[in-house]
């Protein structure tokens, strides 16, 4: 590492990247080799350690306590105590010290908000704020782009600009080759704990992703054009609260067609999950209706919902998606376990579950020791084939994929799209959620944008990626520059057969 | 969980590293899936990975070593609390070998009693001695089991039922009522009067595990004030005409009639009764209840994620609410042995003595999984047999035995406390922890 450089750490998930910083920042201790800083070998027993060594790191999962406010988060572990024995904590020197890392950077953060209020970007912010503090050399960002919309994405670059020009090294870990491009000086690509070449950041897309993975990998997806069918999803006058009793989906028409894919793009939070569990029978809704194949489904509970032909792929796996503790066999018939052949009566038949588990094991090309290790033991991307493989595994009218590919290596997120695109062309209706754009771009027939709780446009996919980013800004073309007051009807839509229900 | 040791039957295999993880994961994207596994070291002769796994951390290991800490912290308290032991204490330079040998010969007569009381006394002569201390033991295990199970149960689908004594309690209350109350023939008699005892069990679970499911109030605070709502409920029914024993001025009810008990399995002089087959009965089901069930995969899947359950479509209220019942049944169940067995036949004020809350213990201590509930049973319940005999024979107070059991299970608790006295290799230690801890 050069001073003042931006190194991007490239790799598949578990390839060791994450590892192998959690060795840098002394949280792991080596088996052999050694670390040099500034030539000298290093021996790092702790954090404490690497700190001292001018060495920073921004966790994948922020290591922040919620409820404490901003400053009392950043001085934790380095508290600054005045009145002698008596130990007062020094608030107001916390304080400064924020404001003046703040200023110097160009990071602003308010000192006294608390943490759990921060929108996730900011809360990013204070974990940098809080490395900065420690007179750090040297800062790790470990996949800190993975929880992060587009615009606070666009914003942590600028921040990482800055920090390159006051002389910060940082290395960068990531998965997404589009960013790395952006901003690295250098990259190193590590495939199963190896690094297997380095590259400058003019190589192309194709060249970093075939490194990765180590085979070339197609990043478009490959499909024919979609014959949509007759409806098999129609939302109308969708309204849906969230957790907190807020209002966060006002009113959402759609219909999506046997054999095609209506991709929903948006900033996270503009309603789009709790779209999703309002269809899945996993959250009240207030208004309006919803219809599968011609029968109103709404007010059923999920597994009804399950039952009536509908696939469902969480937005987050790990928690609403797999039961971790629970293997491999038990998870691939998380849904269906009392049904034919798996449950008779009320005894399981452990068997029959074993059995399709070694079937879909090998046809979605699970990597795992055995059908019965515990789920959790697989990397992101074999966790979420392990759901894919699920859901696809009955007779579907409708598969709904919400962030199919979050977290999720390159070579699975290409299998696991070819598997969305060949559902897609057995008929089935499909629904992709996600906050990539290239993602829902690559997989949809149909855009939908969602913005503030509504679908504020229906465009193909073949519209330029500026328009649609505008319009997830809530900005309407025949509006361009003011943000809608939220009843600017939907652009006109550009696809046939896609007329909304009234 | 389920069965899922690898072929290999090490259990070693399973708790790796990350880095190790990560390695093997590695390595079998090289190999294709198709090939069912790939070849490994050979194999290590049963022997050796048995001695390996002696001294790794493991349940078995844990548990062992558990017990003889609390037994030497147990000798220590039997040391302290006889005054003439102590006093050679007070000339240990002058004179160690006194203290020595005074404290071995007070703490092995202890002990010994424990076991003769526990499991065979050589000295005894005839059928009925030889197996009086093994028909104690088994006597005092079958309530433990049963609400062991209740609490290993609860625990499995992600709720901690404390509240195990008082549906024990109102259990005891039915079938005891039953058990006198009702005029019939001998077998169908104690079929009702145990019927009775489950169903009061299982309304005692039933209220809190509704309130849980459908008002979200926490079951250890409900089921804690049901055990006090029971407790006087019974103290008050038995008082009642009606209910209590004619003639008698003090707390106690009517006895049970003899066609309503539980059947003596050894002859009229040895207390052991069908409730240990009932026991084992009921561990068999609970087992195939959790393993091999669709109710059972509800109810783990509840209980380890209750988001993923419920976006699989599981309903989270169903299964409490009948994890809760059921676990309020396995109570009642052992409740009612405590009058239809030969603990008791009649009503009294302290008839379930504490079996609800050593259930607790029971199940953590059998890692709340059915057969080592039975097996935890099986250990509080030979020391509960053996404590009565070290009782009257040595003269040590009953209570040596309840802090011996509180010291185990903490042992338990505290995998790494004992693995870091005995300098145990890291294994499943860390697991077990989390197996614990989890219930909140």
């Amino acid at each position: 590492m050069e001073p003042g450089e931006i190194h991007a750490l490239l790799g598949e998930n578990g390839a060791g990247k994450s590892t192998l910083m959690n060795v840098l920042y002394g949280l792991y201790q080596p088996d052999e080799g050694e670390i040099l800083v500034d030539g000298r070998a290093l021996k790092l027993r702790g954090p404490s350690d690497a700190i001292a060594a001018g060495i920073g790191m921004v966790h994948q999962h922020f290591m922040l306590v919620p409820v404490f406010t901003v400053a009392e988060n950043i001085m934790l572990g380095a508290e600054q105590v005045r009145g002698g024995i008596a130990g007062f904590l020094d608030r107001r020197r916390a304080r400064r010290e924020v404001a003046e890392v703040s200023e110097r950077y160009n990071l602003r953060v308010d000192p006294d908000a608390i943490v759990e209020d921060l929108p996730v970007g900011i809360q990013q912010r204070v974990e940098i704020v809080k490395a900065l503090t420690r007179d750090v050399d040297l800062l790790i960002l470990d996949e800190p782009t993975a929880v992060l919309t587009p615009q606070e994405t666009e914003e942590l670059l600028t921040v990482m600009r800055s920090l390159k020009a006051a002389g910060k090294s940082i290395v960068f870990i990531t998965h997404k080759l589009g960013e790395v491009k952006a901003i690295a000086d250098r990259i190193t690509v590590i495939r199963r704990g190896k690094t297997v070449g380095t590259a400058s950041p003019e190589a192309s897309r194709d060249e970093l992703a075939a490194l990765m993975v180590g085979r070339s990998v197609r990043l478009t997806v490959d499909k024919q054009p979609a014959t949509p069918g007759k409806p098999i999803l129609q939302v109308a006058g969708l309204v849906v609260d969230d957790d907190r009793q807020c209002r966060v989906v006002d009113g959402v028409d759609l219909t999506v067609r046997a054999g095609e894919v209506l991709g929903i793009a948006g900033v996270q939070g503009n309603g789009q999950t709790e779209l999703i569990e309002a269809i899945m029978g996993l959250r009240p809704t207030l208004a309006g209706s919803v219809t599968l194949d011609g029968e109103q489904i709404h007010g059923w509970s999920t597994k009804k919902v399950l039952r009536a032909g509908v696939g469902y792929v969480p937005e987050d796996r790990s928690v609403d998606g797999l039961v971790k503790e629970f293997s491999v066999a038990e998870n691939l018939v998380l849904d269906i376990y009392d049904r034919p052949p798996f449950g008779k009566g009320l005894a399981l038949r452990p068997d029959a579950i074993a059995r399709s588990a070694r079937e879909r094991i090998a046809q979605f090309d699970v990597r795992t020791s055995s059908a019965e290790a515990p789920v959790g033991t697989l990397s992101g991307g074999n966790q979420q084939k392990v759901i894919v493989a699920r859901e696809l595994s009955r007779p579907l009218k409708l598969f709904i994929a919400a962030q199919p590919t979050r977290g999720v290596d390159v070579g699975s997120i290409e299998f696991i799209h070819s598997r969305v695109i060949r559902e897609r062309d057995v008929g089935t209706a499909v629904m992709v959620v996600s906050s990539e754009l290239d993602e829902v771009i690559g997989l949809a027939d149909r855009i939908a944008v969602m913005y503030r709780g509504r679908i504020i446009g229906i465009v193909g996919p073949d519209t330029p990626r500026e328009e649609i980013g505008l319009l997830m800004a809530g900005i309407t073309p025949d509006r361009a520059g003011t943000t809608p007051t939220g009843d600017t009807p939907a652009v006109a839509p550009e696809i046939p057969g896609n007329e909304d229900t009234e | 969980m389920t069965n899922s040791h690898p072929v290999s039957g090490s259990p070693d295999k399973e708790p790796a590293t990350e880095p190790a993880l990560a390695e093997a994961a590695g390595a079998d994207r090289a190999t294709t899936m198709t090939a069912p596994r790939r070849p490994e070291e050979p194999r290590p002769s049963l022997g050796r990975l048995f001695l390996d796994n002696l001294w790794a951390a493991n349940t078995v290991t844990v548990t062992v070593l558990s017990l003889l800490l609390a037994m030497l912290i147990g000798a220590i308290l039997i040391i302290v609390s006889d005054p003439e032991v102590l006093a050679t204490y007070g000339y240990l330079t002058a004179r160690p070998a006194d203290a020595v040998t005074s404290s071995w010969a007070v703490v092995s007569e202890a002990y010994a009693n424990l076991f003769k009381g526990a499991v065979f006394d050589p000295e005894a002569s005839g059928f009925t001695a030889a197996l009086s201390p093994i028909s104690e033991t088994l006597t005092y295990t079958a309530p433990l089991v049963f609400t062991g199970l209740s609490v290993a149960l609860a625990f499995r689908g992600g709720l901690f039922n404390i509240g195990a004594q008082g549906q024990a309690t109102i259990g005891v209350i039915l079938a005891a009522v039953a058990g006198f109350a009702l005029p019939l023939p001998p077998v169908v008699h104690l079929l009702v009067a145990l019927l009775a005892g489950a169903v009061g069990g299982a309304v005692w679970g039933f209220v809190p595990g509704i309130l849980k499911a459908r008002a979200g109030a926490h079951e250890v605070i409900n089921t804690i004030m049901l055990n006090y709502v029971a407790v006087y409920f019974l103290s008050w029914i038995i008082v009642q005409s009606g209910v209590q024993s004619p003639g008698r001025a003090d707390a106690i009810s009517k006895p049970v009639d003899p066609s309503a008990q539980l059947p003596r399995l050894l002859g009229d002089n040895l207390r052991v009764h069908a409730g240990i087959l009932l026991a084992v009965l009921a561990t068999w089901f609970v087992a195939w209840l959790l393993n091999r069930s669709t109710l059972g995969f509800e109810l783990r899947a509840v209980g380890a994620n209750p988001d993923a359950a419920r976006t699989a479509g599981i309903s989270i209220t169903k299964t409490y609410v009948l994890v809760m019942v059921i676990a309020g049944v396995l109570a009642g169940l052992g409740g009612s042995q405590m009058v239809l067995g030969t603990t008791a036949t009649a009503l009294t004020p302290l008839v379930v003595a504490q079996i609800g809350f050593d259930g607790i213990l029971v199940a953590l201590l059998g890692r709340v999984k059915p057969w080592g509930v039975l097996l935890a049973a099986l250990l509080f319940g030979a020391l509960q047999a053996g404590g009565n005999r070290m009782q009257s024979y040595s003269g040590i107070s009953l209570e040596l035995v309840t802090v011996l059991q509180a010291l185990i299970v903490i042992f338990i608790a505290a995998p790494a406390l004992v693995k870091a006295i005995f300098q145990l290799r890291a294994a499943r230690a860390a697991r077990l922890q989390t197996s614990l801890a989890k219930g909140w």
